[in-house]
């Protein structure tokens, strides 16, 4: 080997194989057509298995009539829907426990990771001990806890605990009234959606007004009163056109109103809950990232400690917080395929599983579900990205 | 340089090694590694269970050794994969198991376009519900809007689809992936009714913590044959699992069991029991195995009568009866085709 003879520039006495950048690309194109062969080699092995054992191919299988009924559907669905319906009910439960378990995750994960740094020791050595357990045991042993040791616990539907007769919680889950829109609902609707277009414009206005005089108003008094206030008025001109079905017992189960199963409960509490103690360790990463020296001067200027945190720690805190927190919003979303312990019936469990299992369609079930993920990943990504550079230090 | 050039090496020896096991035939390769890898249940009481020292026991387990026998006249040659409903089809497609014995259905889109051959009938079973006598049901018509627990990726979570929709009735199906967290579930109450083939709520209902307090309706809402299945593409090996059941049936209607096959084997007469045994005739070597296959099979594990009492008969705790298992001979519809 020649590594040690420096080859200077011009001199045409180097050997061409010596040329570094001749032997870079060369190498690389080498690399290359080696990666190309081996993924053409795994192509078509798996062509020539499946031909020689006749098994069939292709995506067609997604018209055909699935034949198995689903307990959680956000889209009808029936026994007699096709194999690609029941594939979007799987996808949608996914998407259901991603977004409802990484808004919870957000939610606990803040306050924990707050309570981390607090000056009461109570509530420091709570939240301690949330991360450190919460933590360090396995996301399925959560899940399983959640579902046999708590819910399975409950009263069965007839002797089911109720709140105020309207809402029932019993080992088959959570019923609750589900509304039903009468004629003239869509006027309430409407009302619902200007009441927090013009709580996006007050807000507007007083930001742009602090800016100039330094004056707050109290925003959340005046954003919960407009909802409040603006439907409610659209739904007495109305006549009160939204009604609620009530859940009533019926033979062996409920009937009526809208039935919260008890493996979406389990699943998405250990989830969030697990989820959560990462993230509390990321806040409080960020926000110890930020000077001491920024708190002293927030409250040399007179503010209070929770005006503090909000307005100058935290948004500084973000920028660390940020990157770590969509890796755990991921993390999340690909561990609910855990689902498939506990019967609640995500995409894997539906599509990868008893779809795979009917048709027998592995390669291409599970390259749908592959892509899948990879798309929730990407979207997930690119969103907290666009927010990470909204957020970023802006450079003047 | 040299590294590149051994990591070609290794991928063209890859290659090679590769595609000379493509070419050995399923008997040559079971063969040469010395055991058969037999899928079976993650644990069904009379069909697979492992028992506290890991030996497998029950007719879906007998019924590998029975092939063992006839293969390397030892039935303990066989080493157990217990598998998931949802992956049993994968794990003999990719050829992680050689048979896959678990109480499996024989329906025709498993048949023709999984890329799998049924062997036969190990056990003609069907379809049933399970439910707690204080629900005080007497028959499945009347289960219209129950929770009903049942295992994922099995032909039982469509006949229940199938039934209740003929039937015009409402349910919630809750499908687990093993057969412990559907009987796990049904306990704590989270469904009303347990559904499987019936000899399967036999076995699972050993599982309750009180058993006697859950009855089995009386419909029968499918029909279930259960039997063991190869994969597509060796017919010799397809041919070889298939009558070595056929073998066990015959030797039941001939009388032949293990306890009197020595002497069979020596004073037989009749010219049908000397073809089994293997004294007439080389049915073994057409299969490319020992001539006394048969011999080896009733030898060791038994006639199909003997392999059913033993672990799913009347005096097991399963209490099964023969019914439609019995000989064609006696009322059943089992029936071995004959060895000439």
């Amino acid at each position: 080997m020649s590594d040690l003879a420096v080859p200077g520039k011009g001199q045409s006495k180097t050997l061409f194989i010596n040329d570094p950048k001749v032997r870079s690309i060369g190498l690389q194109l080498i690399a290359l057509v080696l990666v190309v062969l081996l993924g053409w080699m795994f192509v078509d092995n798996a062509r020539e298995n499946l031909a020689a054992q006749k098994i069939a191919t292709g995506f067609g299988f997604l018209e055909n009539t699935a034949g198995f009924g689903i307990n959680q559907t956000l889209i009808p669905y029936s026994e007699t829907s096709t194999y690609g319906r029941a594939f979007l009910v799987g996808l949608l439960n996914t998407i259901l426990v991603a977004v409802v378990g990484v808004f919870l995750a957000t939610i606990i994960g803040f306050m924990v990771g707050i309570g981390r740094l607090s000056k009461n020791f109570v509530v420091r050595l709570l939240s301690t001990a949330y991360v450190e357990v919460l933590r360090n045991l396995p996301p399925l042993f959560q899940i399983l806890f959640w579902y046999l040791a708590v819910l399975s616990n409950l009263p069965g539907p007839r002797q089911s605990l109720s709140i105020f007769g309207e809402v029932f919680i019993s080992n088959r889950g959570v019923m609750i009234p589900r509304p039903l829109f009468g004629e003239g609902s869509g006027i309430v609707l409407w009302a619902f959606g200007a009441a927090i277009l013009a709580i996006v414009l007050i807000n507007y206005w007083s930001k742009a007004r602090q800016e100039e005089t330094g004056q707050r108003l109290p925003m959340v008094k005046i954003g919960l009163g407009i909802i409040i206030v603006v439907p409610l008025i659209a739904m007495i001109a109305t006549n009160f056109p939204i009604s609620f079905e009530r859940p009533e017992m019926k033979g062996f189960n409920f009937a009526g109103g809208i039935q919260v199963v008890p493996e979406f409960v389990a699943l998405t509490v250990a989830l969030a809950t697990y989820t959560a103690a990462f993230i509390a360790e990321n806040v409080r990463a960020g926000i110890q990232a930020v000077s001491h020296g920024q708190t002293e001067a927030a409250h040399s200027l007179g503010l209070r400690n929770g005006q503090t945190l909000r307005l100058v720690v935290i948004p500084q805190a973000m920028r660390v917080i940020i990157p770590p927190l969509t890796s755990q919003y991921l993390n999340l979303t690909k561990n609910s395929s855990l689902a498939v312990g506990i019967g609640y019936p995500d995409l894997v469990a539906v599509f990868a599983g008893t779809a795979l299992n009917q048709t027998g369609q592995a390669i291409e079930i599970i390259a749908i579900t592959m892509g899948v993920y990879l798309v929730l990943s990407i979207v997930t990504s690119v969103i907290m990205n666009i927010y990470n550079k909204r957020v970023a230090l802006v450079e003047r | 340089m040299k590294r590149l050039l051994s990591t070609f090496a290794l991928a063209g020896a890859l290659g090679l090694s590769a595609a000379s096991a493509q070419a050995a035939t399923k008997l040559e390769q079971v063969k040469s590694k010395g055991f058969i890898q037999c899928g079976v249940s993650q644990g069904l009481p009379g069909f697979s269970t492992p028992d506290d020292k890991g030996n497998w026991t029950g007719l879906d387990v007998d019924f590998c050794r029975a092939v063992s026998a006839a293969v390397f006249g030892d039935p303990d040659k066989v080493k157990f994969t217990p598998l998931s409903a949802k992956d049993r089809f994968t794990a003999l497609q990719s050829g992680d198991i050689d048979i896959l014995s678990r109480n499996t259905t024989w329906t025709i889109t498993r048949d023709t376009s999984l890329g799998l051959n049924f062997t036969g009938v190990t056990y003609y079973d069907g379809q049933g519900f399970m439910i707690r006598k204080d629900k005080k049901v007497n028959s499945a018509m009347e289960l219209s809007g129950a929770s009903v627990c049942t295992q994922t990726g099995t032909t039982t979570e469509q006949n229940l689809a199938d039934f209740f929709r003929a039937n015009n009735m409402q349910y919630e199906v809750i499908a687990f992936a093993t057969n412990d967290e559907v009987v796990k579930a049904y306990d704590a109450g989270r469904c009303d009714v347990l559904t499987t083939d019936r000899s399967g709520l036999a076995g699972e209902r050993l599982k309750l913590t009180n058993p006697d307090d859950s009855i089995v309706l009386p419909e029968i809402i499918s029909k279930e044959p259960l039997g063991p299945v190869v994969a597509h593409g060796d017919d010799q090996w397809f041919d070889i699992v298939k009558w070595v059941l056929y073998a066990q049936i015959n030797a039941e209607e001939l009388g032949v069991t293990s306890k009197n096959v020595d002497d069979m084997l020596k004073s037989a007469t009749n010219p049908e029991v000397k073809r089994l045994l293997g004294t007439e005739g080389k049915f073994g070597e057409g299969m490319g195995i020992g001539n006394d296959w048969g011999y080896q099979i009733i030898k060791s594990v038994g006639n199909y009568g003997e392999m059913y009492d033993r672990n799913v008969g009347p005096d097991t705790p399963l209490k099964l009866a023969r019914g439609t298992n019995a000989l064609w001979t006696k009322g059943g519809l089992q029936y071995g085709m004959p060895i000439r």
